[in-house]
């Protein structure tokens, strides 16, 4: 007993050790809880949790990580949280069900998926108005923004496109087919490229954005999963976006994607319909959303492995970092 | 003193010896656990995962979750074959003649008991590395801290086995002990499936593979096998090993069994 202690001792020594300094946390908003629990990276368990409005989905935080936004999708509201409180200030006009958003680089202006009214809201965090609403496609949902800010991205589950929203003009300028039901969009290699995911098509395409041309298209397999259950909803960029790590919902498997050759190079076993991730400071572990074990999963980065499920609200979605 | 490890250093490596010469017995032993693994836990393979139970802190698959349930069956079969060696000496001879020699009874029956505890825990790692070259790894921690485990399982279950043979006469008996104690101690245990998922079935059947020596002995390697210790199932192989050791060696009573008188 006392070894098995005193190895687990210098096991944790060894491991505060080498992410001493990147202490964080992560925020992860529990969809049928109207709350958002807040994971330490180091201890890797809930330390608070915080009441929002009704069904929290998408979150974000500031640049400067002094606020914190949650899409209150049943209480139509863009929630404003201070994340040393829980306090909410004050919610921002999002138009009707907001699910997802994406904060311009500007850290000013964000860019809000209204799945009801098929448009993208845009509201200034500011002056807390509505610069411009765009029409998009059928339930938008998955948003995005190039590093350079001057491309948005909306994707629409019905319509099954990916929308290129023009910044400046706040006008669509291109819209691409892709597979049944996108979900989510990111931008990769500098803003070269645009990722989006297709939950029904079970697959990923990656665009070339200067052209829109698409450039790949990736497809999953999961050994003993039957394929109607592989469904591809949020991904991250490893460091230098070499790697995207896949969520593949139902099939509750994370895929493993080298971002140079588009090939599937590993899948993880993680906990029921993982949705949405978010990696630590220094990107050594992912945090996954599994809504319907309503847990977290920590992935380790460098092994590729599941190392630990941490229970959080009912049905988690959303994850974002603060350090 | 001398004797006593002139005697124990002898049985040891008889028992390494016949070991060495049955490269047929080592295969037949890392096939079994092997079959099981790669074959049924690949027909049952639960790709969704299993339920979160300690010593595991995230979803496991199938494959991953019998490793430890399948170590102990490579000692239960080698603890059992040991047993049945020690019948078929006893019909040849050779266990009279050691049986014969003037050291304690108990003692040459305990260095029959580490001999064949340290082949099972040699095919025990055997099988492990097999299972890491398919990719079923456990932490590395963990192949460290599962040694203790095994001896302690290894030794529970030799001593099982020696008791089993102190009661049978004949080699031919042996066939019931397959289907009336290997068989029930490795369904009715923790190996291949979780208790609570034998709960939901049954509330007898779980309380039966509960208190089964073999869910003990498994629950120990599984949370020796990720460095964590597990109290109760470290008391329960122990208690097990000791009574089964003291009713072997009384079975092996020369009084009892009429050796001495007709040796």
């Amino acid at each position: 007993m006392i070894l098995s202690r005193s190895i687990r001792t210098a096991g944790l020594a060894v491991l505060l050790s080498t992410t001493a300094g990147l202490a964080g946390q992560i925020w992860v908003t529990n969809e049928k809880d109207d709350t958002v629990s807040v994971i330490d990276t180091d201890s890797l368990e809930v330390i608070q949790t915080y009441e929002t409005g009704e069904r929290p989905r998408g979150i974000t935080f500031s640049k400067d990580y002094s606020r914190v936004y949650i899409c209150a999708s049943d209480s139509d509201a863009v929630q404003v949280m201070d994340p040393e409180t829980g306090e909410i200030l004050h919610d921002l006009p999002s138009g009707e069900d907001p699910e997802q958003f994406v904060l311009h680089p500007d850290d000013t202006h964000l860019y809000i998926a209204n799945e009801d009214d098929a448009i993208t809201t845009v509201v200034n965090t500011q002056t807390r108005k509505v610069v411009a609403q765009i029409d998009v496609g059928v339930e938008p949902e998955g948003m995005a923004v190039s590093p350079d800010g001057k491309i948005a991205i909306t994707t629409s589950e019905t319509t099954n496109m990916a929308h290129w929203i023009d910044t400046e003009t706040q006008e669509l300028f291109a819209n691409t087919l892709v597979d049944s039901r996108p979900r989510h969009a990111e931008f990769a290699k500098d803003g070269t490229q645009m990722w989006v995911s297709s939950e029904i098509g079970g697959t990923l395409t990656v665009f070339d954005t200067a052209t829109q041309m698409e450039q790949a298209k990736i497809t999953f397999e999961v050994q003993g999963v039957h394929p109607d259950r592989v469904q591809p909803v949020g991904f991250e960029f490893t460091k230098g976006d070499k790697f995207a790590f896949v969520a593949l919902g139902p099939s509750n498997h994370v895929a493993v994607v080298n971002a140079e050759t588009f090939e599937v190079e590993d899948y993880i076993l993680v906990g029921r319909r993982v949705w949405h991730m978010a990696f630590n400071a220094d990107k050594t572990q992912l945090f996954t959303t599994n809504g319907v074990s309503g847990d977290v999963t920590v992935v380790d980065v460098a092994s590729r492995k599941a190392v630990k499920s941490i229970k959080v609200g009912r049905f988690p979605w959303g994850a974002a970092f603060r350090p | 003193m001398n004797a006593y490890l002139t005697s124990l250093s002898a049985i040891v490596k008889r028992e390494a010896l016949r070991f060495v010469h049955q490269r047929e017995r080592f295969i037949a032993a890392l096939v079994r656990p092997l079959v099981w693994l790669l074959v049924f836990a690949a027909g049952f393979r639960a790709a969704l995962g299993l339920s979160i139970i300690p010593p595991y802190q995230t979803y496991i698959t199938y494959e991953t979750y019998i490793v430890p349930g399948l170590c102990g069956m490579v000692l239960l079969f080698n603890g059992m074959q040991s047993s049945l060696s020690l019948v078929y000496d006893r019909e040849m001879g050779s266990m009279k003649l050691l049986l014969t020699s003037p050291l304690p009874r108990w003692w040459l029956l305990f260095c029959k008991l580490i001999g064949s505890t340290a082949i099972s825990v040699l095919q025990v790692y055997a099988f492990l590395g097999i299972a890491a070259a398919f990719g079923i790894t456990m932490p590395l921690i963990g192949y460290v801290t599962v040694l203790p485990a095994l001896v302690v399982a290894g030794v529970m279950l030799g001593a099982l086995g020696l008791l089993l043979s102190s009661f049978i006469k004949q080699l031919e008996n042996f066939s019931g002990v397959m289907n009336f104690v290997i068989f029930p101690t490795f369904f009715l245990s923790s190996a291949l499936y979780p208790l609570w998922k034998m709960a939901e079935s049954s509330e007898l059947l779980y309380k039966i593979c509960a208190i089964n020596p073999f869910t003990q002995a498994v629950e120990l390697i599984r949370f020796a096998l990720y460095a964590n210790f597990n109290g109760t199932a470290l008391f329960w192989s122990l208690s097990a090993a000791v009574i089964f050791t003291f009713v072997a060696v009384w079975g092996y009573n020369p009084a009892r069994t009429g050796l001495a008188k007709r040796g």
